[in-house]
């Protein structure tokens, strides 16, 4: 009797080792970061700041370390170098600009 | 001549103290939902029994014109007092003088009766209720913490330490708390957070209230910083009287024993645990099952509620409980759970509490999120933390007891004293649909219907090691035992545990992985 009620609630489930298990979630868990697999061709900020410079223009080709932004974060000024040799796709920010944590800054492509 | 005079001056000298901040001051913190400090020290000890000491002492600040303020007690009431009849020290700061801001003789008022609860080998109590270090004092402040967290250290493990968060408690003022055993928090009350939000706002630019930045929910929930939350000043004082009942008053003493009861539940310990073991039940129905008197004393109740931690008695006696609770997340082991239930066993042992252990976990949460946050380095603190605790151990295994989770859920591997299981349960290196997926792979794959395959061979792996017997045939179980007669043989193995005596080779100390 006690088991049939248990199943007409409404569970959340939690898999382990294939085992489907009924329980429930905490706040916490259900606000977990989730996983994303990074996209090399993405760079977003590191930190919360202020765009002090952009030095690049689209579909420009840039060899590896050069300068593409000035971020202002915690009072420093933020050199953001190209990672590898490519071109520039796509800017989303421009001088002055305040932008949070993890926000697109450039889309860019390997060459 | 007489002696009245001095005495009427003595007295008079007393009530200009006593006023603290004075009328305005303490208005102010009425209007915001808060008892004076004072008022609260009355709140939390036995009627009567308080005695405050360094009344008259004054602050030694000298520039910044404050030579010519007057800041009664310095912003701290110290003093000792009793609690359900034992003494023990408190001290608690006043907002309404200075903002309870720390400056050098408030800072040695504090660690005076530090140093006197270490001595006396009482509890210390300590209420939080300052905007932080006296600017106008200098490195001075920033000294007087200093003091404070090396008598917090100093004093960890020997005497129950107890922060009382009523008011703000920022910067370098929220690390004696965390130094501490216990921190009890209030709602809308207690705030904690080592950068406010204003300047995260300068810096960062993010926008948040104090309440959603460092409020007593967070701290209880989220961050794990607060052991105890409640809704109003008085339930928390409440809080800490019961909590103390469970307490002995230092580390070479047991817990005051008290008249040893039944529990009041009459339910069949049975019927409390689906068969499946894929449904959930709550396990702290369970324990108040088994208790005397069914009673159940929670620790960190909103803070990864998938292993339940908290005091109850046996025979009269106080003992640790530590268990997984299938209702939430299914009572995996995570990173929050492992930190959670490793503090509260090596506090059992420090204080000499029996630790009773009731176990059902498929294993540790699997996640990206679990092992980038370190999933491994936590969760060998509970392994940590049993191996190294020398109070009576004893597991009752109730359903599942898969993989590490088995191993670290005080196992015989880890020395407990005494490891029972239920008929029902399952000891195993992982559930059967885990085992059977890797076992029998190729003949699932190769099947016709490799789902009807499947369950084939679920079947008969369940059939084989899901069950008590494997583990009790090469003796890592002591005995299977009828769930009803759980509590009888706890009490049994508690009474032959009384006088257990372990050896551990001579070391200063070792390096748990935190």
């Amino acid at each position: 009797m006690a088991e049939k009620k248990v199943e007409e609630k409404q569970y959340d489930t939690i898999i382990v080792h294939s085992a489907v298990y009924k329980t429930e979630y905490t706040q916490k868990y259900i606000n977990r970061p989730v996983w994303e697999y990074p996209n090399e061709n993405h760079i977003f900020s590191f930190m919360p700041g202020s765009i002090i410079d952009v030095h690049v223009k689209p579909g420009e080709k840039l060899k590896e370390g050069d300068s593409l932004l000035i971020l202002e974060a915690m009072k420093m000024h933020n050199n953001v170098q190209m990672p590898f040799d490519g071109k520039i796709v796509k800017i989303h920010v421009k001088p002055g600009q305040k932008i949070p944590k993890k926000h697109l800054m450039l889309e860019i492509k390997r060459l | 001549m007489s002696l009245k005079r001095n005495i009427l001056d003595l007295r008079k000298r007393k009530s200009e103290v006593l006023k603290g901040g004075g009328e305005k001051a303490i208005e102010k913190q009425v209007a915001m939902g808060k008892l004076t400090a004072r008022e609260r020290i009355l709140y939390i000890l036995d009627e009567g029994s308080f005695h405050e000491y360094d009344l008259f002492v004054e602050h030694v600040a000298r520039d910044f014109d404050m030579e010519n303020k007057k800041l009664h007690g310095d912003g701290v009431i110290i003093g000792t007092g009793t609690i359900h009849g034992a003494p023990i020290c408190i001290f608690a700061q006043d907002f309404t003088v200075a903002g309870g801001s720390l400056g050098l003789m408030h800072a040695r008022k504090i660690t005076k009766i530090m140093d006197h609860s270490l001595k006396m080998r009482v509890p210390l109590i300590g209420i939080n209720d300052s905007g932080g270090a006296r600017i106008q004092e200098g490195v001075n402040s920033l000294a007087g913490y200093g003091e404070i967290f090396f008598r917090n250290t100093l004093a960890s493990g020997v005497i129950p330490q107890i922060s009382v968060i009523l008011g703000p408690c920022a910067g370098g003022a929220v690390y004696s708390p965390a130094l501490t055993d216990f921190v009890f928090v209030v709602n809308n009350i207690s705030k904690m957070f080592i950068t406010g939000p204003s300047v995260i706002k300068t810096v960062l630019g993010e926008e948040i209230s104090m309440e959603a930045l460092g409020g007593a929910k967070v701290h209880a929930e989220i961050t794990g910083n607060a052991h105890f939350y409640a809704e109003s000043e008085l339930e928390c004082f409440d809080q800490i009287k019961k909590l103390m009942e469970f307490l002995p008053w230092n580390n070479k003493q047991k817990a005051t024993r008290v008249e040893p009861a039944n529990p009041k539940r009459r339910k069949k310990v049975e019927n409390i645990v689906p068969s499946d073991p894929k449904m959930p039940y709550d396990i702290r129905d369970i324990i108040e099952a088994i208790t005397d008197k069914s009673e159940f004393f929670e620790i960190m109740e909103l803070f990864a509620p998938n292993i339940v931690i908290g005091f109850g008695r046996l025979n009269g006696e106080t003992v640790g409980f530590v268990a997984n609770q299938p209702k939430v997340l299914a009572g995996v082991l995570d990173c929050d759970s492992s930190d959670k239930a490793a503090r509260f066993i090596r506090y059992c042992n420090a204080f000499n509490i029996p630790i009773i252990t009731l176990e059902d976990l498929p294993g540790y949460l699997p996640g990206v999120d679990q092992e980038h946050a370190g999933v491994i380095r936590h969760g060998a603190k509970i392994l940590y933390a049993y191996s190294e605790a020398t109070v009576p151990r004893i597991t009752v295994i109730i359903r599942k007891a898969y993989g590490g989770g088995y191993i670290a859920m005080n196992s015989r591997h880890l020395r407990a004293d005494f490891v029972f299981a239920w008929p029902t349960a399952e000891i195993a290196v992982m559930g059967p649909e885990g085992a059977a997926n890797i076992v029998f792979r190729k003949e699932i794959a190769e099947a016709e219907d490799p789902d009807a395959m499947r369950q084939i061979k679920i079947d008969e792996y369940k059939e084989k090691f899901a069950n008590p017997y494997v583990a009790a045939g090469k003796g890592y179980i002591d005995e299977v035992i009828e769930p009803e007669d759980t509590r009888k043989m706890l009490l049994h193995a508690l009474q032959v545990s009384a006088n257990k005596s372990v050896m551990g080779p001579n070391k200063k100390h070792g390096i748990p992985p935190f």
